[in-house]
């Protein structure tokens, strides 16, 4: 009860609140991963729609842990909501998973149009569904423990400026999420292995039958963005600076 | 009881931030904590809230150690960061809600409490305005309500009347002197006369350490002066006490009770006018941080 409480604190700090007082963050939020679907339906002629739309589910999911860092270092420097948070019953752990939660909520809308567009136009088997919800449900944690580790790192709004820019380029520029990874040039593609989304669209891809892999390349994907998520998690708990 | 010791505080490489505190009071009423900027008040408080660990030392509340204890303390404490903003999307009820259930309220107790609280400090008015559009006082004043509706048993204020206007002041004050007769208030300031009209223990703070601890009489029994003259008559001389000279040319003697008779008979004599005055905390507080002396006011015995 206590902890709902605490959850939905968050909720509406960082989604239902800013979405009723500020309409204006809702376009905002529904049009960034459409356009660049958009962009990759038209130059494919159509051919990559299917794959864009899973694309754009998992930079959803990405962009709401690099959405996450900001938010949490905005309220915790400009406001020092968490120095009142910490002083409070409430915990890092539930903390965490507020704004995780809030970040879903203020994606919803473009969520849910993407949502539909998937329904209609990816085919794909009942365990290919679920091989895409677990695979956006592990970058999803994977970047929320990100954005939360760094935010509590992050003194001020330059510093986020930075790791926004990093981030970005690391989880959404260099990964083929909007298209297969076999459009890359071979020298090229290992550089994009050195980012965790690359796997994650790995797996979303062979779901959908984008992507022929063998076992072994699925497992290897798996096992990398397991652990990677597994140890961001952890180090989020421990190595967050939560109390100074 | 409220315990601190050796309590030491450094931020990175810099130099210590508070230095080996060691004080003891009792754990209810208000104390306020003065001293320049700088001197280390924020950072006393945010160690005493369980927001930042010390560097050394310990300091325990009630037997709770802020360190090893702190899940149970923060059941209890509740703190307004001098640096706090009001978020400006959220009107002042939603600011005082969402605070509240960060604490664990469910969320009918929380709209009850917010509109209470914001009723307590004159705030009705603004209750669905977005804290955006508040003046910079009022802002102020929506966060001292968010702490107030928590009605923790321990209340962490810093510098909670910085950029109030006089009767906002003066009604803040009324609502701590009635909290502090079931809560223990935390209070930083640099306004002395808030500290002195309203604490139970004063501390003073300067570079990191504690100069003075007690209440005002104590206070000024530990600085040896109990009375102040202040007079127009620049080459007054003081066997005993400090003389501190004012930009208007006035010279203000601090002294004991015994040399403050013997001047005011002089003064009297001299047909000078003056104005004698039990020592206050201003005073006090000149006297500890700055230890100001004009050397043509002493006379040698
Ligand atoms: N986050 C920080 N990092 C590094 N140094 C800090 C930090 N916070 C405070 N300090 C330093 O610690 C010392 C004490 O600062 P503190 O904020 O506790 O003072 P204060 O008494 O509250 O001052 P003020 O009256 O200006 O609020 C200062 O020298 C300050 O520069
Ligand atoms: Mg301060």
């Amino acid at each position: 009860m206590k902890k709902s409480s605490q959850v939905y604190a968050s909720v509406l700090v960082n989604a239902l609140y800013v979405m009723k007082n500020y309409p204006v963050t809702l376009v905002n939020t529904l049009l960034a991963p459409l356009s660049i679907l958009v962009v990759i339906v038209l130059v494919s002629k159509g051919s990559l729609l299917a794959v864009s739309v899973e694309g754009a589910l998992i930079m959803t999911m990405v962009s709401a842990g690099i959405g996450l860092q900001g938010d949490l270092s905005h309220l915790k420097n400009d406001f020092r909501l968490q120095d009142m948070v910490v002083s409070s019953p409430t915990s890092a752990f539930v903390y965490m998973i507020g704004m995780a939660f809030s970040e879903i909520v203020y994606s919803a809308p473009a969520l849910m149009i993407l949502i539909v567009l998937a329904m209609l136009y990816v085919h794909t088997s009942i365990v290919g569904v679920a091989v895409t919800l677990a695979v956006l449900a592990m970058i999803f944690t994977f970047s929320i423990a990100l954005g939360f580790l760094l935010s509590t790192f992050s003194s001020d709004i330059v510093q986020n400026w930075a790791f926004f820019g990093l981030l970005s380029t690391i989880l959404t520029t260099i990964p083929p999420i909007y298209y297969p990874i076999t459009y890359i040039p071979l020298p090229f593609r290992y550089i994009a292995y050195l980012s965790p989304t690359t796997y994650a669209a790995e797996i979303a891809q062979n779901a959908i039958g984008y992507l022929q892999l063998p076992a072994s390349s699925l497992a290897i994907d798996w096992i990398v963005i397991i652990a990677v998520t597994m140890a961001l998690f952890v180090m989020a708990m421990r190595k967050s600076k939560w109390r100074e | 009881m409220l315990v601190c010791k050796g309590l030491t505080k450094r931020y990175g490489k810099n130099p210590n931030a508070l230095e080996s505190i060691d004080f003891s009071i009792p754990s209810k009423g208000i104390f306020a904590l003065i001293g320049r900027n700088g001197a280390g008040k924020t950072t006393l408080a945010r160690i005493l809230a369980t927001e930042l660990i010390p560097s050394s030392g310990s300091a325990s509340i009630d037997g709770m150690d802020v360190v090893a204890d702190a899940t149970r303390l923060r059941e209890q404490i509740a703190i307004l960061p001098q640096e706090a903003r009001a978020i400006p999307w959220l009107t002042s009820k939603q600011s005082i809600v969402s605070y509240l259930l960060y604490r664990g309220f469910s969320l009918g107790e929380s709209e009850e409490r917010a509109q209470s609280a914001l009723a307590r400090l004159d705030l009705q008015d603004y209750e669905n305005k977005l804290t955006r559009i508040l003046s910079g006082g009022l802002k102020r004043k929506v966060l001292v309500a968010t702490i107030l509706a928590a009605d923790s048993r321990i209340v962490f204020v810093d510098e909670p009347t910085t950029g109030l206007d006089p009767i906002s002041r003066a009604d803040l004050w009324k609502v701590l002197e009635e909290l502090k007769k079931e809560h223990f208030v935390f209070l930083t300031t640099h306004y002395l006369e808030e500290a002195e009209k309203l604490a139970d223990v004063i501390g003073i703070l300067d570079s990191g350490k504690l100069l003075g601890l007690g209440s005002l009489a104590e206070l000024r029994k530990q600085a040896g002066y109990q009375y102040s003259i202040r007079t127009q008559q620049e080459d007054v001389k003081t066997k005993e006490g400090i003389a501190i000279r004012g930009l208007d040319g006035s010279v203000q003697i601090l002294t004991t009770e015994e040399e403050a008779g013997r001047l005011a008979e002089k003064l009297v004599k001299d047909k000078a006018r003056f104005s004698i005055n039990p020592t206050s905390l201003e005073d006090i507080f000149y006297y500890l941080v700055k230890k100001p002396i004009e050397e043509e006011n002493y006379e040698e015995e």
